[in-house]
């Protein structure tokens, strides 16, 4: 029960505490504004490039804006514990360390999904792109999946900041990474070899892969196997976070570095 | 006189220090427009249309430059007010205009690592050749350009200071103004009624002063709006910050955060 009551009451403040307290004034700007000005921006330069089509660039980066609130928002709850001085505190308690931070980790996830949405609908409006009412059901699935993945990969960033000293960075590296690697602009097969190689290895990739799919008319059941190894990497990815976390803990208690800034 | 230009050069030398230490500056400066260039690359190879990689480097530099300002100058205020040092640069003698101008500039300064990267990356990486048209021009260009942003930095840390999530405003305006100065996508692309908006903007003669020296064109134009924009902003941002500084003594808001 005390668990059940970490992982949904503590996830929810931590996921307002993360926006200030959910004012407007930061959610929309970041969560909402940027996604949306990123997909103009690419599907301009697709277009000026002459690459692909609107839809390529609206399904890339809405599905990859999943990733802006998975992988920044576990990094910095994180972080922000540090920046406060409160993760000494947080870590002094008995919570159960699962229920702790795949707490922070839900809210996240839905607010990854929204996002996306968010990145779709505003695709619809203002860019050439249409998605018949049959291919929501199975797109909506692999954004879920693929923000799932990005906030596990969100969670071992977030890990790592307990030992390394600035997760923020590490956070918008891992961000840009993703950008680069995973076929969000750029076509899968157009990527070097050894890119190809890294990218399968990366939360989004297949995610992306199945939205374009599903989006060209292909039957859910035809890109199951991309949808599985999506919800793959990301267990993989949150197994490994979970690891890290009992590991940093330990070694922060043991060398006194909880609250080193 | 020469007092400040003694301050704007220690100012500007110490900013520039500090924000080169910075992790998050050798992200937006450095890191973050690598990856881009790297996108650009790619996809202009992918790509339909046959067009210089030179084009892709300088436009992806300017990015850099551009958020490395909007990050620097639009969070100023906000730092000195977190760090607490806010009401002592408002209260030693000199103007404030000139404590908060070395800073802008530097912001704007740190982001030429962004165009030396993207241009070492791309000739390492993707053989993009660095061979200059007008090379005289080039060296002209590239001074006026930062410095005109640097002056847009000043107009950006003078209003955002009304605005205390002055962060999330920054987010917000990275990507629309590479979009709408056409650093990537041309602005031809565009719709007619972002062109106003373009002329306005310093990195859209910026980028267009350093592609004409570098590919070939007639720079000087390009050259000379930057300067004007750059007077033009130092004028607004003098008028804004001076009025914001007295609104913030009159309400003994200075100290107050977010």
């Amino acid at each position: 029960m005390s668990s059940l009551r970490v992982f949904f009451v503590g996830g929810y403040l931590a996921y307002r505490a993360l926006f200030s307290w959910l004012r407007p004034s930061i959610y929309i700007p970041t969560m909402l504004g940027g996604p949306v000005f990123q997909i103009l921006f690419f599907a301009y330069i697709g277009r000026f490039a002459g690459l692909r089509n609107d839809e390529f660039f609206v399904i890339g980066n809405a599905v990859q804006a999943s990733a802006l609130a998975g992988i920044f928002g576990t990094a910095m709850t994180i972080g922000g514990e540090r920046w406060t001085q409160t993760l000494s505190p947080l870590l002094a308690t008995p919570a159960n360390r699962i229920a702790l931070f795949l707490g922070r980790a839900l809210p996240l996830i839905v607010n990854g999904v929204f996002v996306s949405a968010f990145g779709f609908a505003v695709g619809w409006a203002l860019l050439d792109f249409q998605l018949a009412a049959g291919e929501i059901p199975g797109i909506a699935l692999v954004v879920v999946v693929s923000s799932f993945a990005c906030t596990a990969l969100g969670l071992t960033t977030g890990a790592v900041g307990l030992r390394a000293r600035d997760v923020f960075f590490l956070a918008n590296l891992v961000t840009l990474l993703l950008l680069l690697f995973c076929g969000v602009n750029v076509p899968f097969d157009s990527l070097p070899g050894w890119m190809q190689t890294v990218a399968r290895g990366l939360p989004l990739t297949h995610g992306i892969q199945a939205a374009r799919e599903l989006a060209e008319g292909v039957a859910l059941s035809d890109v199951s196997g991309l949808v599985a190894t999506e919800a793959l990497i990301g267990a993989c990815y949150a197994a490994l976070a979970l690891g890290l976390f009992r590991f940093f803990e330990a070694e922060g208690r043991r060398r006194a570095t909880l609250e080193t800034m | 006189m020469r007092r400040t230009l003694r301050l704007l050069y220690a100012g500007w030398k110490f900013h520039l220090k500090s924000l080169t230490i910075s992790g998050f500056f050798i992200i937006v400066s450095v890191i973050s427009p690598v990856i881009f260039a790297s996108i650009a690359y790619l996809m202009f190879r992918a790509g339909a249309r046959p067009g210089s990689l030179l084009f892709v480097a300088i436009g992806a530099g300017m990015m850099g430059i551009w958020s490395a300002t909007l990050f620097g100058s639009g969070g100023a205020i906000a730092w000195q007010r977190w760090q607490g040092t806010l009401e002592y640069c408002v209260a030693v003698p000199p103007a404030f205009i000139w404590v908060i101008l070395p800073l802008t500039i530097a912001t704007s300064t740190i982001g030429l690592y962004s165009l030396t990267s993207t241009l070492i990356w791309g000739w390492l990486f993707f053989d993009v050749p660095f061979e200059l048209v007008h090379p005289a021009w080039f060296f002209v260009s590239l001074p006026v350009a930062v410095l005109a942003l640097g002056l847009l930095g000043l107009v950006l840390a003078s209003t955002f200071v009304m605005y205390r999530q002055a962060n999330a405003l920054s987010n917000l305006l990275e990507y629309p103004i590479w979009l709408v100065t056409g650093l990537l996508p041309g602005l031809t692309l565009l719709p007619g009624w972002t062109r106003p908006s373009s002329r306005a903007l310093a990195p859209t003669w910026g980028v267009k002063a350093l592609r004409e020296a570098a590919l070939g064109g007639e720079p000087g134009f390009a050259v000379a709006m930057s300067a004007v924009l750059g007077l033009a902003y130092l004028v607004i941002g003098h008028y804004c910050l001076r009025y914001f500084e007295k609104l913030a003594r009159e309400k003994a808001t200075l100290s107050l955060q977010g």
